[in-house]
């Protein structure tokens, strides 16, 4: 835990007259797993790819590894972008691409290294987030849900990046497999070095890999820190959230594996 | 921050010793790549080696890859390789590439030409099979809805085809009169210009009516919509197709033929006849237009004549044809968008076929129609 990572002071975003996020702040220290939580629709994917760059910002300031995004040229702005990698919410994936090339792309794009290399580096990535050889040359339509986050994850790993945006890399999958999943990032995070800044609705993911919590509702952030200081938080809508019945069960299955 | 990757032998003793140093990222893999072969290639012989990551400031997947290769080359040859003093993380990293299998995926091989020549003919002949068989059947799947919608009239979806006569005949109006009404045009013009040179002016109204009517006027209007509609119905179906919403209509117990194909179809069995009647007007407009500005014939005279030089068979040929037309259109159009697979590329791919090949057989049609209406003597 070092100085942050993302730095996001009095962002304000809108579409028209309605305005999605209201001031918001958030800080992403480096080497942590940042979860962030909040209602469908509350504007969590509207944070992240405001802070990647994909929509216009009305008020605030960004500041990613170190630059402050806002202000920065468009050669500034690609240097950063070679050091994060994106998963989206569907996955993206290029439909015409198979799962290799679709890896490759980024190292093509970026990296002057050698075709043999590109390919052992492109199946590398795919064994590390769990595609097995069989399934490289598949199209993306021939994938299922998980493998094609799988996928998506290993294309946003492709360069090595510093940093990670997952944008609800659980949803969709059965409980195994996000498990599976949250472990992945558990190990990749820890054995890469990454910083991980992640959109989720899986209170198990919230409880067994983040380190630090966000809580978006209403336009704010309106908690952050350890799953003890949201818990203890009095917003109605954390204490829905992190108190409802589901959150109960998963709190004292968690608390079972754990003692 | 980032240190040129070196690796130098040195150290002392019985086993050969290599130093890395230096930034092993995926930044530096270019420069690192050749210094891996190198060391992999010069050590050959040596029975053990022991290489020290100690001056490794940065380690990622590029680096742990390629420090792997160079321990995989060696073991081929059964050489032990050992390697000391990798920092903390960088230790787990490489434990962890270490555990992914050996060996890249193969690619794809190339064929020889000659071969690949061959291999596409043998394709290209299937696929066309392929073809002839999807327009058969959804030939036959639309004749089939049709005689269900006959027997049960409220299945049919009035509101769906009357949105699709409205997007592929009357919004297609202007620039169906607009290009007819040009071509029209042209065609008076060349035929003032070439017939003035042995004084056969006055016929110039024949072959204006006669070749607009008949063939220019139907030909172009069906052209003109296969690329306009034939492209959009595709591309519609195949993006339904890949988003399965297709699937989600057939388990709502819903047939897409009868929801998405029939009125589609119908639409343009309707509106192409219409549209090669609006379109063969504006062409004798300007036909007309052109008598009279260039040619020097009144309009009363061009009337007279082009009364005189067609008959209502002429029109009628025209205009038989239409229909028919319109139905290859859609059948084609409907069948490439159901093919379509789940990549953009491939959209793009059937959407092309849907318009060359209904260009292709709509021409082919209108010889047959030739032939036909020359051996009854319309
Ligand atoms: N491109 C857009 N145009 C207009 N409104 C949008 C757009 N993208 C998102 N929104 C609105 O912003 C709000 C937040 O959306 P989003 O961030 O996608 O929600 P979630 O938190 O579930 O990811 C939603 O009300 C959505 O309707
Ligand atoms: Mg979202």
């Amino acid at each position: 835990m070092s100085e942050p990572i993302i730095h996001v002071r009095d962002l304000v975003v809108g579409f028209g007259d309605r305005v999605v996020l209201d001031h918001v702040s958030v800080d992403v220290m480096g080497g942590e797993i940042f979860g962030f939580v909040g209602g469908s629709g509350s504007g969590k994917s509207v944070l992240l790819r405001t802070i990647i760059g994909l929509l216009a910002v009305r008020g605030g300031s960004i500041e990613v590894l170190g630059t402050r995004l806002d202000t920065a040229s468009g050669s500034e702005r690609r240097a950063i972008e070679r050091r994060w990698g994106i998963l989206f919410q569907q996955g993206a994936l290029f439909s015409s691409l198979t799962a290799l090339q679709n890896v490759q792309f980024p190292m093509r794009e970026y990296l002057h290294i050698s075709p043999r290399l590109m390919d052992e580096m492109a199946a590398a990535k795919l064994e590390m987030v769990g595609i097995r050889a069989v399934d490289h040359n598949k199209f993306p339509a021939e994938l299922s849900g998980g493998m094609t986050k799988r996928v998506a994850l290993a294309r946003a790993l492709a360069l090595d990046p510093e940093l990670v945006f997952l944008d609800e890399p659980t949803s969709g999958l059965d409980p195994i497999a996000a498990g599976d999943f949250d472990e992945l990032i558990r190990t990749l995070q820890k054995t890469l070095g990454l910083t991980v800044f992640m959109i989720t609705h899986d209170l198990d993911s919230l409880y067994t890999v983040c380190d630090r919590i966000g809580v978006l509702a209403d336009g704010r952030v309106v908690a952050v820190g350890g799953i003890s200081t949201i818990l203890a938080s009095p917003h109605p809508w954390v204490q829905a959230y992190f108190r409802g019945r589901r959150a109960t069960i998963v709190q004292s299955r968690i608390a079972n594996r754990t003692s | 921050m980032s240190i040129t990757p070196s690796i130098t032998s040195g150290g002392d003793g019985d086993t050969k010793r290599l130093m890395a140093a230096g930034s092993w990222t995926a930044a530096n893999a270019n420069l690192l790549e050749p210094l891996i072969d190198a060391a992999a290639s010069k050590t050959a012989g040596e029975p053990s080696l022991l290489i020290d990551m100690a001056g490794v400031t940065q380690f990622d997947t590029y680096g742990a890859c390629l420090l792997k290769r160079l321990q995989q080359a060696r073991s081929a040859r059964n050489e032990a390789t050992g390697i000391t003093a990798l920092q903390g993380r960088f230790e787990e990293l490489f434990s962890e590439v270490q555990e992914t299998p050996p060996g890249a995926a193969a690619r794809e091989q190339k064929a020889g030409s000659l071969r690949s020549a061959f291999e596409f003919l043998g394709r290209a002949t299937i696929g066309f099979g392929h073809d002839l068989f999807a327009l058969a059947e959804m030939l036959g799947l639309l004749c089939r809805s049709v005689v269900r919608v006959m027997a049960n009239p409220r299945a049919f979806r009035l509101t769906s085809t009357t949105y699709h006569i409205d997007r592929v005949g009357w919004q297609a109006v202007p620039i169906i009169v607009l290009i007819t009404f040009l071509i029209g045009c042209i065609i008076a013009q060349q035929g003032f210009f070439h017939f003035r040179k042995f004084g056969a002016d006055a016929y110039v109204v024949d072959m204006v009516g006669i070749l607009i009517l008949r063939e220019i006027g139907v030909l172009l209007v069906a052209i003109m919509v296969a690329g306009r509609s034939g492209s959009s119905y595709t591309a519609e179906l195949g993006s339904m197709k890949m988003r399965e919403e297709i699937d989600a209509l057939r388990t709502m117990g819903l047939d897409p033929i009868d929801v998405l194909v029939l009125p589609r179809v119908l639409a343009l069995v309707i509106a192409l006849p219409i549209l090669t009647f609006i379109g063969s007007m504006a062409a004798l407009y300007g036909g007309g237009l052109v008598a009279n500005l260039y040619g020097g014939m009144s309009p009363d005279i061009y009337i007279a004549r082009l009364k005189e030089a067609i008959s209502v068979t002429h029109f009628q040929v025209g205009m038989i044809k239409a229909p028919f037309m319109a139905l290859v259109i859609g059948i084609v159009a409907c069948a490439q968008g159901f093919q379509v697979k789940g990549s953009a590329e491939s959209l793009g791919r059937q959407t092309t076929n849907a318009v060359v090949k209904s260009i292709f057989l709509v021409i082919v049609l209108d010889g047959l129609f030739a032939i036909f209406f020359a051996s009854i003597d319309m």
